[in-house]
């Protein structure tokens, strides 16, 4: 396999001096495997001959994909503003949350078991529930943010204890009040576990949404990329549950993506995860 | 072992020209650790005053105590003009926001305080030009070297003009030639100044260069063992290689050999 270092290696991109053949390595060889997969995919289909509704080629994939675009856009859209509100929902309830816990012990004794509880609960298993007893649309958005929100709550909960103990008695020397010390020591110090938090929470929102789109199934008026999915199963369209499937990992990669983009943004300045390999 | 009961000081006796008063001060933390046996310590108006001894003697926690960061077990604490932010803290690490640049780490007390905007920036521009920094106003913490870092909590400490300087091994962690010059530095603001400074340390040498008193102290529980007034005329660089400060340097040593076999002869 001679082909495992390309000739593009010498192109000129601004990476770190001793890190620079390593990071295009690091960046080609997963597009290596992508690109070998989806060729044995292929393959595969063709020599055995498999019919579409059992396993569609790649190219059927990306027909379809094209072909069904302007459904699927909707049903993504539909998918992504669920996970949006799952996700919104998750991050100020389990910030605000980890706040109350962290100003009061009886809160937290009294809640944190119930909040364990609903995290390692299955959520496939509450969604039928939640259906029957919300509307569609806020069971929907409740699911994901059952799912996402406990990283939220567990990593602010784990930030704000992490204060240096010393600034922490430089504050109180100078007698700041509990929200001096909660908007200029605790959060700031926080920050980068919350969005260590959020990162997850953003892929989980998703999973949450989707999972609850399933549980409503073909019963449900819902359109989402899940919905699709399950409507496609029961039509034998194996071709659309591919491209579906495609476009909710995109989704996940994309929402992965920009959080962490974020999170670089807000501590590149200051914290030792942002600062790279330059020092 | 039991604290003796608190000598009683009504609050108008704290005599002109007496800048900190502890009066029987112990403390006794929650697990039945002695940590400060109960200590007598006057300190004047402007005097430099560091307290040495082993680790553990609980010289750091008097300081706090004086601080108000920790209550006292028993004793009286008076500190002269105490209810007006007159303290400044430096602690062993410098002890700074990581996300806040140096201008926003020495703006924290006066922000703290409410301080107009305008009158914090002009006192902040003259703290960091004092400890030598004005240039680096704009730069994070980690950009800094060690010795920075602790000029920088150094002028956060400056930033209010409190009266009293308590500073907890401040120069511990820094390599020797970057500890002399910012002891020449602080000898220079201490003049400038007119500060009462007590100075924490387990650096003979260091204790006896910077300060008129020096207070070595025992193991746990911590008392006083002695005490070493060092005059010193003048006091600078000169200073650090004269037969005097050898002299001192070796009272001083003795003293903590003195202090060091006490351990556990409580």
């Amino acid at each position: 396999m001679s082909s495992l270092s390309p000739p593009q290696m010498t192109s000129d991109v601004a990476a770190p001096q001793a890190g620079r053949g390593f990071g295009m390595l690091q960046f080609l060889l997963p597009v290596v495997v992508l690109v070998i997969s989806v060729a044995v995919w292929d393959l595969v289909v063709r020599i055995n001959q498999i019919p579409p509704y059992v396993l569609p080629s790649p190219g059927a994939v990306i027909g379809t994909l094209i072909a069904d675009w302007d459904i699927l856009w909707q049903s993504l859209l539909t998918t992504l503003l669920t996970t949006f509100e799952g996700f919104v929902a998750a991050a100020i309830g389990g910030i605000a949350m980890a706040l109350l816990f962290s100003r009061s012990k009886w809160l937290e004794f009294s809640l944190l078991p119930y909040a364990v509880i609903l995290q390692v609960t299955p959520v496939i298993a509450i969604a039928p529930l939640l259906l029957i007893y919300l509307p569609q649309q806020t069971a929907v958005v409740v699911c994901a943010w059952i799912v996402a929100f406990f990283p939220v709550l567990a990593n602010t909960t784990l930030g704000l204890k992490s204060v240096d103990r010393n600034l922490a008695g430089l504050f109180k020397l100078y007698r700041a009040t509990p929200i001096q010390s909660l908007l200029l020591l605790k959060l700031p110090a926080a920050l980068p576990h919350i969005l260590g938090g959020l990162r997850i929470a953003g892929g989980l929102s998703l999973i949450g949404a989707v999972v609850a789109e399933i549980a409503a199934g073909s019963a449900g008026a819902g359109s989402g990329l899940a919905y699709r999915i399950a409507e496609s199963s029961y039509r034998l369209n194996i071709p659309r549950m591919f491209a579906a499937l495609l476009l909710l990992s995109m989704a996940g990669i994309v929402i992965y993506m920009l959080l962490a983009l974020v999170s670089h943004l807000v501590l590149r300045r200051w914290h030792e995860s942002a600062l790279g390999k330059e020092s | 072992m039991m604290a003796e009961p608190a000598a009683r000081l009504s609050d108008s006796a704290t005599p002109r020209g007496f800048a900190i008063k502890l009066a029987g001060v112990s403390k006794t933390y929650d697990n039945g650790l002695v940590a400060l046996a109960p200590l007598d310590l006057d300190v004047l108006k402007g005097e430099f005053v560091s307290l040495l001894g082993p680790s553990g003697c609980g010289k750091s926690t008097a300081l706090r105590i004086i601080a108000g960061l920790i209550a006292p077990t028993s004793g009286q604490v008076q500190v002269a003009g105490r209810a007006s932010r007159s303290i400044g803290f430096v602690f062993q690490e410098p002890t700074l926001m990581p996300w806040a640049t140096v201008r926003d780490n020495v703006r924290l007390p006066l922000r703290l305080a409410h301080v107009a905007r305008e009158d914090a920036d002009r006192r902040v521009s003259d703290a960091l030009a004092r400890v030598g920094l004005a240039e680096f106003a704009e730069t994070y913490p980690r950009e800094l070297s060690g010795g920075m870092k602790m000029r920088v909590s150094l002028a956060r400490a400056l930033v209010t003009d409190p009266d009293v300087l308590l500073m907890d091994e401040p120069f511990a962690a820094l390599d020797e030639i970057t500890r002399f010059r910012l002891n020449n530095d602080l000898l220079v603001l201490w003049r400038e100044l007119h500060k009462t400074i007590v100075f924490v340390t387990h650096s003979v040498f260091e204790s006896v260069f910077l300060s008129q008193r020096v207070i070595v102290m025992t193991a746990r529980p911590g008392r006083i063992e002695s005490e070493i007034h060092v005059d010193a005329d003048p006091r600078d660089e000169s200073f650090r290689t004269s037969a005097a400060y050898a002299a001192f340097c070796r009272e001083a040593s003795t003293a903590l050999a003195r202090a060091s076999e006490r351990k556990g002869a409580s």
